[in-house]
């Protein structure tokens, strides 16, 4: 599932969001699903291509799923820094966003690009752990400029590297600053400030949390924040990873503290797409919005200025509030790269901090995963994002990609929707997803 | 047909002449040079390995693997056997599958109840050269030309809660797509708008090709308008009739594209074949539990195509 970066999407605001929504996720996602057969065999062919030309020593190929115009282009960029640099030919093959995810199993078990990009998390530890993933702990004792929470993020399960980060985009909660100054709102550091600010929100007459479900994915980021409040990273990845039960008091006491939370929100979300309800902020109707910094993309450039967040407030002191969601989209390399040399300089290349740094000035959207990069250009909003993200003890992914993606779509998906629509019946929610984690994790 | 075998076999090389004639009954016998029967054997054989190909080894491929839990990696020599696991859960720890029977259902049933008869009774209207039917056959078309991704689109424009057209005309905070219990109807609208074109043009096709004279006969006999179409032009379109039958059937079993588009058919938007694709297709990658969902779906597709199939050889044997 492709989340929107916070690249520019011009032709996206070109149509009404509620079109642009479909646009974005669902539409690309029926497109890859009703034409499956040709997508994998658009992949394979891709594969071979690189492959082929893989076999001169000269040449390194790179799979991308960057298909949006302006991530395109600051790709193409890096890999010219990468061939003036090594002298080393990249042959970059590009496949639409969605169709690489749908299509991964079979891309990574055909013939691969020797280095391809994917996301830190659950499943690039599965492929590692299913030998489809090169180790790449070598490269990463070259690298320079890494948190430790990005080196974590970036080893797999037998304590190796797997996995080169590129850019990030934090998770948190977004407001405008022009209304809060108006109503002078405070930013609120507990839960129960959070509920105090919400029901003056209301009294005012705003939505107090912007929300959105109809594509399944953000209400994730809802269950994350909460459950990495009440529980902490530890639980949450271990319940990702099916070694924790649902029906545990304490996954209970998540959606207890949800259900308490709903009141707030926007209401009706199965019918809304995110858009719509940024679009809600943007308009000054809703008073904040739990999202990813993508959220920027439905702010005019005049507006962008007046856009701030804050992390979701703590809920259990001995917690605290110092984790959260921010995915990481990076590079892998291929189980068996027609030349590993190649592909090894690859990576450090793109792990490295030149490479950071063309990305900062060619796309001031985006923030690198490189603390060596030269940041200057960022915007307020970006320098706080990196903050954030900096001073975070441990990073999550998102839900679907801190778990098995069979179990995030098939599963975690249709329950949230259904929690939302009825929040009253946790008990018998938790015991339907139990039951199904179980035939799902098997192995 | 039968009694009158297309090759004799090796009597007939080489062939004395290009045909023969059988007995009295004038029937022309053609027998094969070596090229004929070499051509007849392509012409048998590239099909068959068409369909055997395409249709059948793909079916039942989907009924082996929908007995063992293969996730779509590593190779074949690793799939677990599960036996009737994957129905199991489909029946009993799969909430969605409920809801997507009866979706499946709903959908069949208001199709072939209100989409279907409206379609007709538009043709016949039309069928009577009103002035501008031609515009009205086109604007009656013209969904059916849109692909249901685009019809996705114009109704998400209509439907959405805060920014759609009807909200706003009626003045009401409907939520059309997400409200569980309201989207399957406003889909359904959706879906029938298409299908009334559809079955409009086919059947109008169907009732200008009837002889006027019969409509003519009856009603010199004094028939009125409505007993004319009842007792003698419906029962004349008897095989449009069907075709048109099939199709209602055939529509309400692949619906998919339209959930799909709206969301993936979830949240009271179930459809089997839309999980399915969840299942299958995709990362999720579940594909034994999809291919127990797809076989599913094969078994009901093979109720309607027996009945169907029944019904069209007795009209043969007739």
């Amino acid at each position: 599932m492709s989340r929107p970066r916070s690249q520019a999407e011009y032709l996206a605001r070109l149509v009404p969001p509620s079109v642009a929504g479909l646009n974005r996720r669902s539409l690309l996602a029926g497109a890859a699903g009703t034409g499956a057969l040709l997508g994998t065999g658009l992949l394979a062919g891709c594969g071979d291509s690189g492959s082929g030309s893989g076999s001169d020593s000269k040449t390194v190929s790179v799979g991308s799923n960057q298909s949006d115009p302006k991530p395109k282009d600051v790709i193409a960029k890096v890999m010219a820094g990468f061939q003036t640099a090594s002298g080393i030919q990249p042959a970059v093959n590009t496949v639409d966003h969605n169709t690489f995810q749908e299509n991964i199993n079979n891309y990574l078990q055909g013939k691969p690009d020797d280095v391809f990009m994917w996301f830190a998390g659950y499943r690039m530890r599965f492929f590692a752990a299913k030998g489809l993933a090169g180790d790449v702990s070598d490269v990463w004792g070259k690298l320079s400029g890494y948190s430790d929470a990005f080196k974590k993020a970036s080893t797999g399960d037998d304590g190796k590297q797997y996995f080169v980060p590129a850019s990030y985009y934090p998770w948190a909660v977004f407001y405008r600053k022009s209304v809060w100054q108006q109503r002078g709102y405070q930013v609120p550091k507990t839960l129960d400030e959070l509920n105090i600010l919400g029901a003056q929100m209301k009294k005012d007459g705003l939505n107090p949390i912007a929300f959105a479900d109809k594509d399944g994915w953000p209400a994730m980021g809802t269950f994350d924040i909460l459950n990495l409040r009440i529980n902490g990273y530890q639980f949450h990845i271990d319940l990702m990873a099916g070694k924790e039960a649902w029906t545990s008091d304490k996954v209970k006491k998540v959606f207890d503290a949800w259900a308490g939370l709903l009141p707030l929100h926007q209401p009706d979300a199965l019918g809304r797409t995110w858009q719509e309800a940024a679009q809600s902020l943007q308009q000054k109707k809703s008073g904040m919005y739990l999202l990813g910094l993508f959220v920027a993309q439905q702010f005019n450039n005049d507006e962008q200025d007046d856009l701030d967040f804050f992390t979701f407030p703590e809920i259990d002191s001995t917690i605290g509030a110092k984790a959260l969601d921010a995915p990481i989209d990076g590079y892998m390399m291929a189980r068996k790269p027609k030349s590993e040399a190649n592909a090894k300089k690859l990576l450090e290349y793109v792990g490295s901090k030149d490479a950071a740094n063309i990305t900062v000035k060619n796309d001031p959207s985006t923030l690198v995963a490189n603390t060596g990069a030269d940041t200057s250009g960022y915007t307020a909003l970006q320098k706080k994002a990196a903050d954030l993200v900096g001073s975070a003890t441990e990073i999550a992914q998102f839900l679907d990609r801190d778990t098995r993606p069979d179990f995030a779509s098939t599963v975690i998906i249709p329950a949230l929707q259904q929690f939302i629509k009825n929040p009253k019946d946790i008990g018998g929610l938790l015991t339907s997803i139990e039951n199904q984690k179980k035939s799902i994790f098997t192995d | 047909m039968s009694d009158l075998p297309l090759i004799q076999a090796d009597r007939a090389v080489p062939p004395p002449a290009a045909t023969t004639s059988t007995g009295g009954r004038g029937r022309r016998l053609r027998l094969l040079s070596r090229t004929d029967r070499v051509v007849v054997t392509l012409m048998v054989l590239v099909p068959l390995l068409l369909v055997v190909g395409l249709v059948w080894l793909p079916s039942v491929a989907t009924v082996l693997l929908s007995g063992t839990n293969w996730d779509g990696i590593g190779p074949l020599s690793e799939i677990d056997w599960v036996g009737l696991k994957n129905y199991d859960d489909v029946v009993n720890n799969y909430p969605p599958f409920v809801p997507a029977v009866q979706n499946n259902l709903l959908w069949l049933g208001a199709l072939f109840v209100v989409a279907t008869p409206f379609g007709m009774f538009l043709a016949v209207l039309l069928d009577k050269e009103m002035r501008g039917s031609r515009f009205y056959q086109t604007a009656l078309y013209l969904p059916v030309v849109l692909s249901l991704a685009l019809i996705g689109f114009v109704w998400q424009l209509i439907y959405s809660r805060d920014q759609g057209l009807l909200n706003a005309a009626l003045g009401t905070q409907t939520d059309w797509y997400g409200d569980a219990d309201v989207n399957i109807w406003a889909v359904l609208f959706a879906a029938g708008w298409r299908h009334v074109g559809y079955i409009m043009l086919l059947y109008l096709a169907g009732l200008k090709g009837v002889d006027p004279s019969l409509r003519e006969a009856a009603a010199v006999d004094g028939s009125s308008e409505v007993n004319t179409f009842f007792r003698v032009v419906f029962p004349v379109m008897r095989p449009i009739n069907i075709i048109v039958l099939v199709v209602t059937v055939i529509e309400s079993l692949r619906a998919f594209d339209l959930v799909w588009v709206i969301n993936k058919g979830r949240n009271g938007l179930e459809l089997i074949s839309a999980l399915v694709t969840t299942n299958v297709v995709g990362e999720a990658s579940r594909i034994g539990f999809g291919s127990a969902l797809a076989t599913i779906m094969l078994v009901i597709s093979l109720v309607f195509i027996t009945l169907y199939l029944t019904t069209v050889m007795r009209e043969d044997r007739r």
